[in-house]
């Protein structure tokens, strides 16, 4: 990853070949989003690659989280493209719920079902989306649950675990499907401190294991040891991004520096 | 004190009435259930649709909520049985007190079932459609659910209001329970039937003021 700098341009337009550029899984494209008179994201480029840990990180309301949640249509972009899996998916006609379904989502507040167990919760999406026999949901539920250290509180409900496993509950949930990325929204801002920990090892397996993530997120500690790239939005811009080793090292835009000394003096 | 007794518990007009007072309960006892059947079910429905948000149909409901639930149900049971025949539409007693008071259950029950949709939590809705869940399947599998537990306790103390309501049947010579027992009332010329009356209304209503706190205590789940 060699841009740094100010947003460049996003990767290559998914029907050109590329040659040994890897195309990008998700690529957004002069992404403009507003909520009455506010825009809140101004023409956003962002590339993903396959396999690519992307952080980003910035102050509140600079439109991370929208950005997020217009990767999977949650928010309706008011203009811009999104390319995923080389489709347009904001073209007329895209069958959303069937990207969605390849691209997972954790959120800031878990969003479990709270009348559901683990497993059920888990195992929703299978049974109902991808029309899974019930027995084969729920093995490749307990599976999941397994695959972030919960194989044992299948049973549980929501309300009877922690915010650190609920959280990771989530993340099975959003795994089961088998995504192709996989979008966390401050998956840990919500936990206790002794609760962060959990949910970052699972972040840390999933990393190791090649999964793709795009990550919205004020650890700073995880995002230097574990991304591979660290994007700095600020007022609805990229502003900077780079290697860990650019956003947290003397190179870094002084605004970035900044933001990043405030956050680290806070945990 | 033998007066009283003579007066309100009178043995011989008790026996004489009972079959009557009897009979009245199983009329109170149908009404009661098919109104409490199809007003939940149409206040159901009306608040799903709500829920799609299509806002001339949307109007139409608050409209219909508004009204039915303004209105005495004694003013609608009056009107569909006196007032409605002078542009057609004939309905017997019974039919007439089953459509008002079903009406005016459904604008409750309608009323209560939206605002329980309202409660679940916009995140509930974007982490079932984030994992590709359509809006039909996130309302039946995900949002209904958690709003119907929220609306059990406020929809049983409706349908135990609706039902007692059926005593207003009686304005329109529906054989329930109290129409007999005035009707008794005035062939004795002794309030005893009404004494009958009142008992068979706590005998129904007791055990389902009991049932009620029941559902209520099941239905409560830990967030």
């Amino acid at each position: 990853m060699s841009e740094h700098g100010s947003a460049g341009p996003a990767g290559p337009p998914p029907d050109r070949s590329a040659g040994s550029v890897p195309e990008p899984l998700l690529s957004l494209r002069g992404l403009r989003k507003s909520f009455g008179s506010t825009e809140v994201l101004k023409g956003v480029d962002l590339a993903v690659a396959p396999g690519e840990l992307v952080f980003v990180i910035g102050p509140s309301g600079s439109g991370k989280s929208t950005l997020l949640r217009c990767c999977n249509g949650l928010e309706e972009p008011s203009a811009g493209e999104i390319w995923f899996e080389g489709r347009n998916i904001l073209a007329p006609g895209t069958d959303l719920n069937a990207t969605r379904r390849r691209i997972g989502m954790v959120f800031q507040s878990f969003n479990l079902y709270p009348h559901l167990n683990a497993r059920d919760n888990v195992a929703l999406a299978l049974l109902h989306v991808l029309k899974q026999p019930r027995a084969q949901a729920h093995a490749r539920a307990l599976q999941a649950l397994a695959q972030v250290g919960l194989g044992d509180r299948a049973d549980a409900l929501p309300g009877e675990l922690s915010g650190g496993q609920q959280q990771r509950v989530g993340i099975a949930r959003a795994l089961a499907l088998e995504p192709a990325i996989v979008l966390f929204d401050e998956p840990t801002s919500a936990l206790d401190p002794e609760l962060v920990g959990s949910v970052l090892a699972v972040l840390r397996g999933l990393r190791a294991a090649g999964m793709t993530m795009l990550v919205v997120s004020h650890e700073m500690g995880f995002a230097r040891s574990a991304a591979d790239r660290v994007v700095f939005m600020e007022g609805g811009s990229i502003v900077d991004q780079g290697p860990p080793q650019h956003i947290f090292g003397p190179d870094a835009l002084p605004r970035v520096r900044e933001f990043v000394a405030t956050v680290e003096h806070q945990s | 004190m033998g007066g009283l007794i003579d007066t309100f518990f009178n043995v011989d007009v008790m026996r004489q009435y009972l079959p009557l007072v009897l009979q009245g309960m199983w009329v109170t006892i149908v009404l009661g259930v098919t109104v409490v059947l199809s007003g939940l079910a149409l206040g159901f429905v009306l608040a799903v649709v709500r829920s799609l948000r299509i806002r001339p149909l949307n109007l139409l409901i608050v409209l219909f909520a508004d009204v039915f639930r303004a209105v005495p149900a004694l003013v609608i049971l009056i009107i569909i049985y006196f007032a409605l025949p002078s542009i057609g539409i004939r309905l017997s007693g019974a039919v007439s007190a089953w459509l008002g008071l079903s009406l005016v259950l459904a604008a409750f029950a309608e009323e209560i079932v939206w605002a329980g949709i309202l409660s679940v939590p916009r995140g509930q809705w974007e982490a079932a459609r984030a994992t590709g869940l359509g809006v039909a399947q996130c309302m039946r599998l995900v949002v209904l659910p958690q709003a119907l537990r929220l609306t059990v306790a406020p929809l049983t103390n409706r349908a135990i209001v609706i039902t007692k309501n059926t005593a207003l049947a009686s304005v329109l010579a529906v054989g329930e329970i109290l129409y007999q027992a005035q009707a008794g009332y005035s062939f004795s010329y002794n309030p005893s039937p009404l004494t009958l009356g009142a008992i068979a209304y706590l005998l129904l209503f007791v055990p389902l003021v009991w049932f009620g706190r029941w559902v209520e205590g099941r239905f409560a789940w830990k967030r």
